[in-house]
């Protein structure tokens, strides 16, 4: 197939199934396989796009015929296809356990119609090449994510969805507002044309106002400090299945628009706006995530705050602006996409097992149920940053790159934090793994969701040990958002006379 | 009137920014109201406020320099009916967890 209607399969076969779920809300059965087969499709189409552009290749759809800069693009580049091959991997997973652990109050108000749809939403913000369309997409998402959480029980469900939506929405009007501005000022708000315009335009009066309110925009959805004291009071409150997904894929579409807009748009040569800001506040973030952690008790909690340590360590990747960093970012993400959700899985395992994420009530897992046991090491491991896994050679190469850049205070931070997590792993393991009375009142979840959990694991693993190749990956798709040629010649046409010539 | 418009912008977003921060979820509700009003404004006025131009044109391109950019229109179209549902949504949650 081309690369095309590769990416219209991996984007549009989500949307399609939904649509087929709609009209059946009774119908469980039917509505979870139809997930599952679109959810397939659309991860085997992602991996086909990886495999295309790992040369550094970029693919454009024009909509309607309609040339750049005038219509709606969808660009793919190295970046977006390993992006959005990994969130379907775990879209994919959460799906299973969704469909297996969630009780009737989820799975009766349509349930995967809605999961569908939020994995639509993120394809496309992924997929977008211009800034109005991934408001809109930001939309797409946020509305599925609004009405999934909707569905929580109780007042705490509601007090806590309310944050979600209104914070939400504050970010969509930041965005919304910027993107006005941005028009105005330039007169287009295609990536590439606007990237063009303003490296010919090189005034730092036509993009640092609107740049200052994309940044509290994208702020918000990646969940930086100050901007993420909504996450903490409300991802804990989903049910593992739905949490997984969101901590894997929300705060890191925000994390993309940081990549994808400041990193490359707004980026010339040696910086982009709000740099030494985003610096800062990566470190803020990074500190204070992990130091949030520690007061807490349930899993759910514990492992919400380290959503938010680890996406400082992301944007630090981004704020230091090396091909080293860029490209250790960009690992980063894949890697901690696939183990924050596998952690939320695997709480999902024990709270199956054990009735409960609490700290203070589980006891004893290591002796009843080994195997949850050595799930959850992986992950744990991994997130802290233990060779071989993973997670080590993502913080080794982060680490790398902000000693190259001669910060060593933000070194400091990298190791220091690193071992914050140790810590905060290995409270989860000590309370709820070590322990001899047991105390289950629950039942031994089934195979199905343990070969998920498990598979996931793997792919951790086969990450630490295949690091090579993988992080040639990373490396490539940093490449193509610091000289985004490929990009420009895919969405203005090759040859075209305003895209200038490699150096 | 580009300064009428622009007072108008700083005027709803100062408006929903206070309202924002009001006691009952009816204020925050209005509060983000306000604020997508002020936002679709601000994309509104970036094409451009031009006026006393004809509606429609013929094939001559040199009369188009009196006219404004109808892009952002378009736009300014699309985030009115986001900015709709998003109102019909907050609605019924306001709604379903009020008590019957």
């Amino acid at each position: 197939m081309t690369p095309q209607s590769l990416m219209l399969l991996c984007l549009l076969a989500p949307f399609v199934g939904a649509l087929a779920c709609l009209p059946f809300p009774g119908r469980r059965r039917w509505s979870a396989a139809v997930a599952m087969v679109a959810m397939a499709l659309s991860l085997a189409a992602a991996i086909a796009l990886v495999a295309k552009t790992s040369g550094g290749e970029a693919f454009a759809i024009h909509a309607g015929g309609w040339s750049a800069p005038f219509g709606i693009v969808l660009v793919v580049d190295a970046f977006a296809s390993l992006m959005l091959a990994v969130c379907q991997l775990v879209v994919v997973a959460s799906l299973i356990f969704a469909a297996r652990t969630l009780p009737s109050r989820y799975t009766r108000r349509h349930l995967f119609p809605l999961i569908l749809l939020l994995s639509f939403g993120t394809s496309g913000a992924f997929l977008t090449g211009d800034l109005f369309n991934l408001y809109v997409w930001f939309e797409v998402l946020l509305l599925s994510s609004f009405a999934l959480m909707a569905i929580l029980p109780g007042q705490a469900g509601r007090s806590g969805t309310w944050r979600y939506v209104v914070i939400n929405l504050v970010s969509s009007m930041l965005f919304l507002a910027a993107a006005g501005l941005i028009y105005g000022k330039t007169g287009t708000l295609n990536f590439a044309d606007l990237r063009l315009r303003l490296l010919e335009a090189d005034s730092p009066f036509l993009i640092e106002s609107s740049a200052a309110l994309l940044f509290g925009a994208f702020g918000i959805k990646a969940a930086l400090i100050p901007l993420a004291f909504w996450l903490p009071s409300s991802y804990p409150l989903l049910p593992p299945a739905l949490s997984a997904m969101f901590a894997g894929l929300l705060t890191k579409v925000g994390l993309y628009a940081f990549y994808r807009v400041f990193g490359m748009v707004f980026a010339s040569g040696e910086g982009f706006p709000h740099r030494d800001l985003l610096l800062g506040l990566a470190l803020v973030t990074m500190i204070g995530g992990v130091l949030g952690a520690v007061g807490q008790n349930g899993m759910r909690r514990i492992l919400s705050f380290h959503i938010i340590s680890q996406v400082g360590y992301m944007a630090l990747a981004l704020a230091l602006f090396t091909p080293l960093a860029l490209a250790a970012g960009i690992f980063y993400l894949g890697h901690h996409i696939i183990v924050k959700a596998n952690l939320f899985l695997v709480t999902g395992l024990v709270e199956t097992r054990a009735g409960s994420s609490d700290l203070a009530k589980v006891k004893g897992l290591m002796r009843s149920s080994p195997w949850i046991a050595v799930l959850f090491a992986v992950p744990a491991l991994s997130l802290a940053g233990l060779p071989p896994l993973s997670g080590f050679f993502a913080k080794f190469a982060l680490l790398k790159a902000t000693l190259e850049a001669g910060n060593t205070f933000a070194a400091l931070a990298v190791v220091g934090v690193g071992l914050l997590t140790i810590f905060s792993m290995l409270k989860i393991w000590r309370a709820a793994f070590w322990g001899g009375d047991v105390v289950a009142t629950g039942r031994p979840p089934a195979k199905s969701l343990m070969v998920t959990s498990a598979a996931l694991a793997l792919v951790t693993i086969m990450i630490g040990l295949a690091c090579g190749p993988v992080f040639g990956l990373a490396e490539t798709a940093a490449a193509c958002l610091l000289d985004p040629t490929a990009y420009h010649e895919a969405v203005l046409g090759t040859g075209n006379p305003r895209i200038p010539a490699k150096p | 009137m580009e300064l009428l418009i622009a007072l108008t912008i700083g005027l709803l977003i100062a408006a929903g920014l206070y309202r924002l921060i009001g006691p009952t979820r009816i204020d925050m509700v209005i509060g983000l109201l306000l604020l997508s009003q002020g936002a679709n404004l601000t994309i509104f006025a970036s094409g451009g406020l031009k006026h006393n131009a004809t509606a429609l044109i013929d094939g001559d391109p040199s009369k188009l320099a009196g006219l404004t950019d109808p892009l952002p229109q378009a736009l300014v179209l699309t985030a009115i009916v986001i900015g709709f549902g998003i109102l019909a949504f907050l609605l019924t949650l306001i709604l379903r967890s009020s008590p019957k």
